[in-house]
């Protein structure tokens, strides 16, 4: 059994603002969540899944399904993998519907990091976690633990600093066009490497944004998908995988997408050059270049010369990313960049993205999360999206 | 002690001490930091399999046991990446640039670590280093490394 074309995303909605000081983290969950079912021309009383992640305020799903008012549920996941979980509750939900488990999947994420001043750097704690204390008294932060895997990466293939500034301009040239997007400024290569240093060889513009808001989502079964007014998009395949430290064999070079895009385009029955658009999830700039080796769009270590050819350039680059302008320069909610990958994934398949980036024709997308510290102990999750009529 | 270091003027760097917060500790790992209180860097080895374990635990990962040992290791290996944090949180918020690295030991594990008594830009991946202990105050001391 596969879960191809046996649930479709009937909702996608981004909160539109990027610093929110007046409201808590459980109403913004309720804005995008109406925001989601609005969209899919769904309401509360219809939903029976409920997912989220860390972000979620309160016990597990059971606090924000109360505050909600999610009568109906019969279905609940709460799979904390970070910045991976919302593209991973979206293969679970689509599991779940083709299994018979639910109809109408409701998935939200919130974060206020912004008006909270949470430190840049600060790591999720994780102070009862086995690896703790042989990890946190040397002082990693989250950026760094990003550019451990960057300095090996160049080690390793020769990768360079000014190959991984290109992913930021490409970044920064689809911003530009979204007019919610907190940078939307194009930079150069040489802004990227003038910028200050964070953690060596990442930059301050290596990093994405810190942004307050959030997104939901609304996966409903097919025979739902047929009776709502909106254009839907079909689920296609769905891959996930942890990466581990492994016993000290820590590899900072490879990603969990090495099995969960195979995972997903197998699923889907896809090839890589059947791909019309990629997210992919963008917390760094090295998170970028690892995730479109390890996914297979480029040999393992040609990464740098890929990004650095305009091969992420939308609309017509080999590879248009993250046409929303990502975490790099829109919105990183949460510090969690998953749930965004898979909004702009759906308004390319609807046709609705910016028009300047708008991929014409776009049939197949790609999105791709990773959570955790790359290389080191993350998650990986991939979906391939298709139009309606794929 | 030293190892960090604070930008007094553009290319000059001054060596500062480094915090040396305390781990936690509980029943599993107390050998290992009240080891490194005496200066000896441990890891835990398979008493079934032989595999060597790393972090420390009293499990093997490998083959699934819960029989595990304890082995002193020579605190010798050389560096498979770094980094030069600026941007310290906690214990490490205001203590200027410092060295976050990970570091493979001679017997294989790959374990993260503070690069001390170098100056960044005299740092390499694949050079040798050598294991130092720098006291928390309460019983452990961390593990760091310099140049061998």
């Amino acid at each position: 059994m596969t879960i191809r074309g046996k649930a479709h995303i009937a909702g996608a909605y981004e909160h539109p603002d990027r610093k929110i000081p007046d409201k808590s983290l459980a109403q913004v969950h309720a804005e995008v969540a109406i925001g989601a079912l609005n969209d899919a021309g769904l309401a509360m009383r219809d939903v029976d899944a409920y997912f989220c992640a860390g972000d979620a305020p309160g016990f597990g799903p059971v606090s924000m399904a109360d505050y909600l008012g999610l009568r109906n549920l019969r279905y609940l996941d709460s799979t904390e993998t970070g910045g991976s979980s919302y593209l991973t509750h979206v293969g679970h939900a689509a599991a779940a519907i083709a299994a018979g488990k639910c109809r109408v999947a409701l998935i939200t994420l919130a974060g206020l990091p912004r008006s909270q001043h949470t430190p840049s750097g600060q790591r999720p704690s994780r102070s009862g976690a086995p690896e703790a204390g042989f990890e946190s008294v040397f002082g990693p932060t989250t950026v760094s633990m990003y550019a451990l895997a960057a300095r090996r990466h160049m080690h390793e293939f020769g990768t360079t600093g000014t190959q991984l500034a290109a992913i930021k301009v490409a970044a920064s040239q689809h911003a530009q066009h979204n007019p919610r997007a907190m940078l939307p400024v194009p930079v150069t290569v040489e802004e990227v490497l003038d910028s200050p240093m964070i953690s060596d060889p990442l930059h301050r513009l290596d990093c994405c944004v810190i942004t307050d808001g959030g997104g939901a989502l609304v996966v409903v079964a097919p025979e739902v998908a047929a009776g709502l007014p909106r254009q839907t998009v079909k689920v296609l395949g769905h891959g996930e995988s942890p990466k581990l430290a492994d016993n000290g064999r820590i590899d900072l070079t490879r990603t969990g997408a090495v099995w969960s895009g195979p995972r997903a385009m197998e699923e889907a029955g896809v090839t890589h050059a059947d791909i019309d658009y990629a997210s992919i999830y963008d917390s760094f700039t090295i998170t970028v270049l690892q995730a479109i080796e390890d996914l297979g769009f480029c040999d393992k270590g040609k990464g740098g010369g890929f990004v650095a050819d305009g091969a992420l350039l939308a609309p017509h680059g080999r590879l248009p990313f993250n046409t929303d302008g990502g975490g790099l320069c829109n919105n990183h909610p949460a510090n969690r960049g998953g749930m965004t990958k898979v909004i702009e994934a759906v308004r390319q398949l609807r046709g609705e993205a910016s028009a300047a980036v708008q991929v014409p024709d776009c049939e197949l997308a790609l999105a791709h999360g990773n959570g955790g510290s790359l290389g080191t102990r993350s998650a990986a999750a991939t979906l391939i999206l298709g139009r309606e009529d794929a | 002690m030293s190892g960090g270091h604070r930008v007094t003027a553009p290319g000059i760097l001054r060596p500062v001490p480094l915090p040396a917060p305390a781990p936690p500790v509980n029943p599993e790992t107390k050998p290992y930091w009240d080891a490194t209180a005496r200066g000896q860097l441990l890891v835990t080895q398979c008493a079934d399999c032989q595999a060597l374990i790393w972090y420390p635990r009293g499990f093997c990962p490998e083959c699934a046991s819960p029989r595990t040992r304890w082995l002193p290791v020579s605190g010798r290996g050389h560096v498979y990446s770094y980094t030069v944090n600026y941007r310290g949180e906690g214990a490490y918020q205001g203590c200027g640039p410092y060295v976050i690295a990970y570091v493979e030991l001679d017997e294989g594990p790959r374990m993260m670590t503070n690069i001390v008594g170098a100056v960044p830009e005299a740092l390499q991946v694949g050079m040798p280093v050598e294991v130092v202990f720098h006291d928390t105050g309460e019983g452990s001391a961390l593990p760091r490394f310099r140049p061998a």
